[in-house]
């Protein structure tokens, strides 16, 4: 559909200068004193908001699984990264590298038992057991095979435990030999990004472990039961004082690091768009897209259906993940009711808002979300402060009444639009096929 | 694999320990009862009942919108809310009676319900099923905000007042109060007149074959707007009534009030089987069970007891992909 | 069991049964390499749930189907892809929202031979991948004819389009078996005409051995080397077109007892 133009400039370019000016702009008004801070923060609120919504339009608008709990992956992603930079700055645990390396060596821990257990070929043991055993009764077999599973779990378990206790041992002394040696600024950034990155990929990995199991739902029932998981985390987040004192529970957590910056934001956000571009017009991307269309044609193509949906999870948990990291270190306090599941519906509404399957149709439509709810707390007068969520709910029913398809449909702007791919000239004559060049 | 001599020393595992699991989950069960003493284990039974009942009422509306328009309508819950607000209006300004008031409720209800059905569904029937949620969302935020107005029913809590006075009667050790007794009948006469109405007239028929295939219903002459109309309708009165039961039942009502039960309503209509009135039924009696139980055996029951419920639903889930009693999904190629 | 040697696809016992139903029962069939059989019978007589069957959809109740000497039976549907068996749909299910273009580089991907990583920061491997998965792509598109609807959404297709977008895309997994599950149903005589060739060309081009569901009476005896007929689930007949058409249980099973006590 996008045909070259010769006379434009390459899409890439238009779409980073674009970017660069974005950026430069606000910098340059905040610096002057021309944007005052609130909006400032609005604009970081309104990139992180995009942030999370990419990663659900990854699982919903691309892969077509309803999700509710993005929410929970964000609020993950914000209490972890908070407990490890409020233990580098206030020693809350008595050391200052614990919780970032435990939370490294425990998600390799994990992955190698999930990478052992698949090289296990547990599956085909378990039927070649079942098949053995088939002399006895059926719940006698059943008894049989699951302590053989139990057995199984606890020896992976145990491995993967001692795995976690040694390289948190090793890790950890990395980080105390390594970060006080940086000067104190290179400190801080490096601390931040491993901590972002780090939460991040353990929402992903928590993402994988919740999607596994849950994504043989269809539809509905897929995203009802992550409403459920959405639920559970806030459930715990509530109560999580009984485990972990400084995460305060219902009284909310307090004394994060305000870290975040536009420049951190909004750099994120960049990578993480490239990212999402390359992945969708990429062959992973086209699966995961195909998983969206049809799953049994998809499977009969040799997709690895459960396997795309999996990943595509993921990614979308891992994209929560780093969005919340960003919000902790902005605001600097965590309550669990910004992570009720009513808040949950925002990425939803976002990407539906904007356009499903569009990533353009998502930053526009998280600009505007922003702006909308912010907007109305500064549009409106004094003593009607009330009317905010009366007139927003409002505005959300007139525009989905008359654009049904989002904002932009399934359009996408300047380098977001599928690359185009070279014409092969092949000789073709009348209806008759002709044979093609050999096709290996 | 040949394992003559190895069979019966592997029987004898496997009934050990089969033996021994059975012997844990009954002694547990039979301390847990011990700890506390079997008649707060009945209350709890009975009291989980009561709470199921309110939530069978909710899930009903939940679960036949859901069968005809495959909707999740998020704004059933602030439908129930206006139920118990309308109600709470006529008893505390007009001394009404219990029954006036539920009347009053499910008309109010049933007139909302309808008037949300047309101004914020209809107009999305042919567009993608998610707009017509995303819809539903916008709905439930402005009835819960709008009526969270000063001049309309106010943020704050209000303190219900019961159009009785109550009556607790001891039955076996059991303390039973006039509260669960309306509750309990009022919600089965609902639910025969329901069950009548779905299975022994017309309408209902008409209703039952929409579920099950609308185009189909269509061609047959349905006049499917009809039918739509008609399960908002029903479905927005039995929550006007559960409203008025619940603030009986927990005399503390706000705008935001509907939210929770809701939830639990809904996720005990899939747990039963969406678009199942006996699946509605019988999971809001369970979730009201593992409710109750939970914060009465669980320690720390009462903070975990979302937690709990939530964990059961995902559980379920997991072995039957459709809930308790719905129909397998079979795809067809 | 002598002819397991040359049967590229042995079906043998193939049993399926939905509840009391049984929708296949004692299905037997052997395809050499390089055959291309017609699987016949009235509607609901089991031809698409066998077919369901070799591609792993469903699981049989009993019986064994193996491909060149391994077992398809309990595999996962995409890895019997990758042994080698495509298919196309009775009710054509293309990925709607996609390009043509894109439609044949899905049933590509597992011939990709990059990963994430790659495709996430365009390294080296992805660019030369992407190129070649495009290009085989677009000759696919040549042969059926839809280089000129490659960048059009699958939806927007004629519905002949479509079928024959359908087969390329199957073909496009590199198949040895190939399935076609009613092609001509709901094409015109010319369409269908043309089809006949092309089943043909493909046959030859791609070393093909082909499985073929069809209604039309003409696809099947003009093209079938041998043909299988069903009913209610069960192989009444097996033959060449010229002997299944004289077939006097076939007939019945398509017409109906009384007409043929009338003839």
């Amino acid at each position: 559909m996008s045909m070259p133009q010769a006379r434009c400039l390459p899409t890439w370019l238009t779409t980073l200068v674009v970017a660069v000016a974005v950026f430069v702009i606000v910098t340059m008004l905040y610096a002057r004193g021309i944007m005052t801070s609130y909006v400032y923060n609005v604009l970081q609120l309104a990139c992180i908001a995009a942030i999370s919504a990419l990663g659900l339009n990854l699982v919903y608008g691309f892969n077509g699984q309803f999700s509710l709990g993005q929410i929970g992956f964000y609020a993950i992603g914000a209490y972890s990264s908070a407990l490890i930079t409020k233990e580098f700055t206030t020693y809350w645990s008595g050391a200052q590298f614990s919780t970032l390396s435990w939370l490294q060596a425990g998600m390799i821990g994990v992955v190698v038992i999930l990478w052992a257990a698949n090289r296990l070929h547990l599956r085909q043991l378990f039927s070649r057991l079942n098949k053995a055993l088939a002399e006895l009764r059926r719940m006698e077999r059943t008894i049989l095979v699951a302590v053989v599973v139990v057995l199984i779990t606890l020896v992976l378990v145990a491995v993967g435990a001692a795995l976690t206790w040694v390289l948190q041992l090793g890790i950890s002394a990395l980080l105390t030999a390594l970060i006080p040696a940086l000067p104190a600024a290179a400190a801080q950034s490096v601390l931040f990004f491993l901590a972002l990155v780090t939460s991040a990929a353990f929402a992903a990995l928590v993402a994988y472990l919740v999607g596994k199991p849950l994504l043989r739902l269809h539809s509905d029932y897929f995203g009802i039961a992550t409403l459920g998981f959405a639920i559970v985390i806030y459930t715990i987040l509530q109560n999580s004082d009984m485990v972990i004192a400084t995460m305060k529970g219902a009284r909310g957590m307090v004394e994060i690091p305000m870290w975040t910056s536009w420049p951190w934001v909004f750099g994120i956000l960049f990578v993480l768009v490239v990212v999402m571009r390359n992945l969708v017009y990429s062959s992973h991307g086209r699966a995961i897209i195909s998983v969206r269309e049809d799953e049994v044609a998809a499977r009969q193509m040799g997709i690895n259906v459960p396997n795309a949906k999996v990943i595509a999870f993921a990614i979308g948990g891992f994209y929560a993940g780093m969005a919340g990291g960003l919000y902790a270190h902005l605001i600097g306090f965590l309550h669990p009711s910004t992570f009720d599941f009513v808040r949950g519906f925002d990425p939803l509404i976002i990407i539906v808002f904007g356009g499903l399957g569009s990533m353009t149709g998502t930053l526009v439509a998280s600009g505007l979300f922003s702006l909308i709810i912010e907007g109305l707390r500064v549009v409106l007068p004094q003593g009607f402060e009330d009317w905010r969520f009366v007139i927003y709910p409002i505005l959300l029913l007139a525009i989905i009444l008359l654009r049904q398809k989002g904002l932009l449909g399934t359009h996408e702007w300047g380098w977001l639009q599928p690359p185009h791919v070279l014409l092969r000239e092949v000789a073709v004559t009348g209806g008759n096929p002709q044979p093609p060049e050999v096709i290996p | 694999m040949r394992l003559t001599w190895l069979r019966t020393p592997l029987r004898i595992i496997a009934w050990m320990v089969y033996a021994a699991l059975s012997l844990v989950i009954v002694y547990g069960v039979y301390r847990l009862i011990q700890f506390k003493g079997a008649t707060y284990f009945f209350q709890a039974l009975l009291d989980g009942l009561r709470l199921g009942f309110v939530y069978a009422l909710i899930a009903l509306g939940y679960t036949m919108v859901y069968g005809i328009v495959r909707l999740i309508n998020f704004a059933h819950c602030d439908v129930f809310m206006v139920g118990a607000f309308s109600s709470y209006y006529a008893i505390t300004s007009y001394g009404w009676g219990i029954v006036p008031a539920i009347i009053l409720a499910m008309v109010v209800c049933i007139v909302l319900n309808i008037a949300i059905e047309r101004m914020a569904y209809k107009p999305l029937r042919n567009a993608p099923r998610i707009t017509a949620l995303i819809s539903a969302i916008g709905v439930s935020f402005f009835l819960e905000y709008f009526t969270a107005l000063r001049f309309v029913f106010g943020a704050d809590f209000l303190t219900y007042k019961r159009p009785f006075d109550v009556v607790v009667w001891n039955v076996l050790g059991l303390s039973i109060s006039n509260i669960t007794v309306i509750i309990v009948a009022v919600t089965l006469a609902l639910l025969a007149l329901l069950l009548y109405i779905i299975n022994r007239t017309k309408v209902g028929k008409a209703m039952r074959a929409t579920s099950q295939d609308a185009t189909a219903a269509r061609l047959m002459g349905i006049d499917i707007d009809r039918i739509i109309t008609l399960t908002f309708g029903i479905g927005a009165a039995l929550a006007g009534a559960a409203g008025v039961l619940y603030a009986i039942a927990f005399p503390q009502i706000w705008t935001f009030m509907g939210i929770m039960p809701g939830l639990k309503a809904f996720i005990a209509a899939v747990l039963g089987g969406i678009g199942n009135i006996a699946g509605a039924v019988l999971g809001s009696l369970l979730m009201g069970e593992i409710e109750v139980l939970t914060v009465s055996f669980v320690p720390f029951g009462s903070r975990i007891r979302d937690l709990v419920a939530f964990l059961v639903l995902i559980i379920v889930f997991l072995v039957k992909p459709t809930g308790i009693l719905g129909e397998p999904q079979v795809e067809k190629v | 069991m002598s002819d397991q040697s040359v049967s590229l696809l042995q079906i043998d016992g193939l049993t399926k049964l939905f509840g009391g139903l049984r929708a296949v029962s004692d299905f037997s069939a052997g395809l050499p390499e390089g055959a291309l059989h017609g699987l016949i019978g009235p509607n609901g007589a089991g031809k698409t749930t066998v077919f369901n069957m070799i591609t792993g959809i469903y699981v049989p109740t009993e019986g064994d189907i193996r491909f060149d000497g391994t077992s398809l039976v309990g595999m996962e549907p995409h890895l019997i892809t990758r042994t080698g068996v495509a298919r196309t749909f009775q009710n054509i299910r293309l990925f709607q929202d996609m390009s043509v273009l894109d439609n044949v580089r899905v049933a590509y991907h597992m011939h990709a031979g990059y990963n994430l990583a790659d495709a996430i920061l365009h390294l080296g491997r992805f660019r030369r991948q992407e190129r070649l998965q495009s290009d085989r792509a677009q000759e696919f598109l040549a042969v059926f004819n839809l280089t000129n609807r490659r960048d059009e959404l699958a939806r927007n297709l004629p519905y002949g389009e479509q079928r024959r977008l359908e087969i390329a895309r199957a073909l496009a997994t590199k198949p040895r078996l190939l399935l076609l599950d009613e092609p001509a149903a709901g094409m015109n005589p010319v369409e269908t005409d043309n089809l006949m060739e092309l089943i043909h060309f493909i046959r030859g081009q791609f070393k093909l051995t082909i499985l073929l569901i069809e209604h039309q009476m003409r696809v099947v005896m003009g093209i079938c080397e041998w043909i299988t007929v069903m009913d209610f689930g069960q192989v009444i007949a097996r033959g060449t077109p010229k002997e299944i058409q004289s077939n006097q249980r076939v007939i019945e099973a398509y017409l109906g007892k009384r007409r043929v006590r009338g003839l």
